[in-house]
């Protein structure tokens, strides 16, 4: 115990002074070969000055680089091979792939998962933002709704077990959602194993958790809106409702798209929760957890990257478009 | 149309600052009443009391005899112009126009026909289509005007709608606001400004709002000619006026003061015996200040002078006097700087003030 707490904090000494050390050998290396004085001093700065960025840039480029878009690649290639990696297979991956029930049913589970996560978080964090803005104790609202945030996925998902909880009709109900049903006179059901609808109850676990992200960054977005607008629509006659759908949420268009569109990529990457709560059974199956699937049960690498691929396939226009945004939003 | 009163309206923030107190105010239909003053005396809070968006803390404010206090802004028949523009700006000129029309729900019509007309007036027609964004600073000042137009209201306000318009422009955007004002003899108008020459060419009236109250309320030449104190007499009128402190010395049909500078001035005020000693300050404006002829009022060397061609600053500080003056010659006089100079003013022209109030007689 007592060694990996040294052997972490010599790392982490170590990394640090590796990267100081780094940029300040570096600059000084720079200078030494284009110095700012002599003849040449205006087109060494010159020059300098355009390589300097690179050469601080260049330890982030080279580890994203290396674990980034080599993983990249190397799925591409390890797409092509057979279960160990080594024999060219060719397409067989992919053609499997197409024809393969499960997966289709993941891809499938993920669009619905698609559709519905960062619509409803989105949905509920813009309410919980504006109705939280105007009252007193709404910080305090804000931190409850933000708490999830920091609960892991899995953390969550027992959570959530607990509310979903089934026991036989009669026994005590310790499930949540059954002790209300049952309390009410209904019949306690085994809520994620209901196929096609067990889907939205998994997914629930993920709105809980984003609604509070989706809070926060709307919350901040609207209050930049000038408080001036929103009295010359009270004077032109607007009510509440309308001042906030017509004049507050398309101020903030641009925010809702990029937190819509972070929310998307956080939900194509959904796994821990469908781990967790199901491993893929009664048709929750999602990609990455198919993934995982091929990955570590069936031990297939072909297959497990050509899933991956697909993924990512999915997740890039998103990205893009999200960063996009983002850079707009600056401007 | 539409009268306002306001009687003792006061503002106060949270129960304890106290922003505005007194305030007694009748305004008329189709006046433009200007609200004057420094800074943070609480102009945009008169106004925005006026408009509903800020709650009246105490007193009743009335249109038409018919209490306000309690009305929503929107039921008022008041149209707000900000300083800021406050235009939607997801929205185009013509949705900012129409969009209080949309939410009375009028027919399309009628809304395309008050639009059109408020950008006609307010040449805006080629712009219609643009976002607030892509027109410059007077334009948006105009969209934010037509917003106001197209509702037709009782009142309009202002809250200092050109502060944020360059030089030449703020004075074109103000001939057009009279012009606007001209055209709809009927609608009561309330502009607010911290720039008294807005205030002293737009105004029926002016109100000079400072200390929580209102200092004086009267037309424009009113205020210059006859402040009713020394707050008002050196806020209107560019440079300010000079205060020279001195003692009554004779009193009657007219007053006599020995200044402490060493001059006399015969100001044309009457005062009554006992004002015999009274410290007061006489207030002579710079620009009725003229070269002396006979005896002077004030004499002092000149520190500094500004030209500007049709008349020249002169400042100087008198002897014996505390604050700096400054006198307004026409024409130019490039030479005098350094030398001694001999000023001296009407009787009818100096005003007399004791305890920061004029002892003119009202009426
Ligand atoms: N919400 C508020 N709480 C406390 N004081 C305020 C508030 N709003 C304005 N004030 C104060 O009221 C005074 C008048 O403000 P304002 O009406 O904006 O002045 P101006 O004449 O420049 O338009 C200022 O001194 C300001 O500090
Ligand atoms: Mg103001």
């Amino acid at each position: 115990m007592l060694e990996q707490i040294t052997f972490a904090l010599g790392t982490m000494i170590a990394g640090v002074f590796g990267c100081v050390l780094y940029f300040f050998m570096s600059n000084k290396l720079l200078d030494a070969a284009l110095p700012a004085k002599g003849v040449n001093a205006g087109r060494n700065i010159n020059r300098a000055n355009r390589i300097r960025p690179w050469l601080f840039m260049f330890p982030a480029l080279f580890i994203l680089g290396l674990y980034l878009v080599y993983p990249v690649f190397n799925s591409i290639w390890l797409s092509l091979h057979n279960r160990s990696g080594r024999t060219w297979v060719g397409l067989d991956n992919w053609v499997w792939l197409v024809k393969d029930g499960k997966f289709r049913e993941s891809l499938f589970n993920n669009i619905l998962w698609l559709i519905t996560v960062p619509a409803l978080a989105t949905f509920f964090g813009l309410i919980a933002a504006a109705l939280t803005d105007r009252i007193r104790w709404g910080n305090f609202a804000k931190s409850l709704i933000f708490m999830p945030m920091a609960i892991s996925f899995v953390g969550a998902s027992v959570i959530w077990k607990f509310v979903y909880d089934y026991r036989a009709a009669g026994q005590e109900q310790i499930g949540l959602l059954n002790a209300i049903v049952y309390g009410f006179g209904g019949d306690p059901a085994a809520w994620i194993t209901l196929p096609f609808w067990n889907n939205f109850f998994l997914m629930a676990i993920l709105v809980w958790i984003q609604t509070g992200f989706a809070m926060v960054i709307l919350s901040a977005a609207l209050r930049g809106i000038s408080e001036e607008t929103i009295e010359a629509a009270i004077l032109d006659g607007a009510n509440p409702w309308q001042v906030f759908w017509k004049i507050k949420v398309p101020q903030i268009w641009g925010t809702v798209a990029v937190v819509w569109t972070t929310i998307t990529v956080t939900v194509l990457k959904i796994f821990d929760i469908v781990l967790a709560m199901t491993n893929g059974q009664w048709g929750t199956q999602v990609l990455a957890n198919y993934m995982f699937d091929w990955m570590f049960r069936g031990n297939d690498y072909g297959r497990a990257s050509a899933i991956a691929l697909v993924i990512m396939l999915m997740v890039t226009p998103i990205m893009v478009w999200n960063i996009r945004n983002a850079r707009k939003e600056d401007i | 149309m539409a009268e306002l009163k306001l009687t003792d309206v006061a503002k106060s923030y949270g129960g304890k600052v106290e922003v505005l107190r007194d305030i007694n105010l009748d305004i008329k239909t189709g006046e433009l009443v200007v609200f004057v003053g420094p800074s943070g005396c609480g102009k945009s809070t008169l106004l925005r009391m006026i408009a509903g968006l800020e709650k009246i803390t105490g007193g009743t404010f009335e249109i038409d005899g018919v209490p306000m206090n309690d009305v929503p802004p929107a039921q008022r028949g008041i149209a707000m112009v900000f300083q800021s523009y406050a235009l939607y700006p997801h929205m185009t000129v013509r949705d900012n126009m129409a969009f209080a029309l949309k939410i009375a729900k009028k027919s399309t019509d009628e809304i395309t026909a008050a639009v059109e007309n408020a950008a006609r007036i307010l040449q805006l027609t080629d712009y219609l289509d643009r976002l607030p964004k892509a027109l410059s600073g007077g334009q948006r000042q105009r969209v934010a005007i037509g917003r106001a137009i197209v509702r037709d209201p009782k009142v309009y306000l202002f809250d200092e709608p050109l502060s944020n318009l360059d030089a030449a422009l703020r004075v074109a955007t103000r001939i057009e606001i009279a012009q606007l004002k001209e055209s709809m003899p009927d609608s009561t108008m309330i502009y607010v400004t911290h720039d008294q020459v807005e205030a002293m060419t737009l105004a029926d009236r002016i109100v000079v709002l400072a200390n929580k109250g209102i200092a004086q309320v009267g037309s424009p030449l009113d205020l210059y000619e006859r402040p009713d104190n020394e707050f008002v007499a050196q806020f209107i009128g560019s440079p300010a006026m000079n205060l020279l402190a001195g003692k009554i010395s004779a009193t009657g049909a007219q007053t006599t003061v020995t200044l402490e500078s060493g001059g006399t001035a015969t100001v044309a005020i009457p005062t009554e015996a006992d004002q015999l000693g009274r410290a007061v300050n006489v207030g002579v404006r710079p620009e009725d200040l003229v070269l002396a002829e006979g005896t002077p009022l004030i004499g002092g060397t000149v520190d500094f002078i500004e030209a500007l061609g049709e008349v020249t600053l002169l400042y100087f500080s008198a002897e014996g006097g505390r604050d700096p003056l400054i006198a307004k010659l026409p024409g130019i006089h490039a030479g005098l700087r350094g030398k001694r100079v001999d000023l001296s003013a009407a009787s009818d022209k100096l005003h007399l003030f004791a305890d920061g109030l004029s002892l003119r007689p009202k009426g």
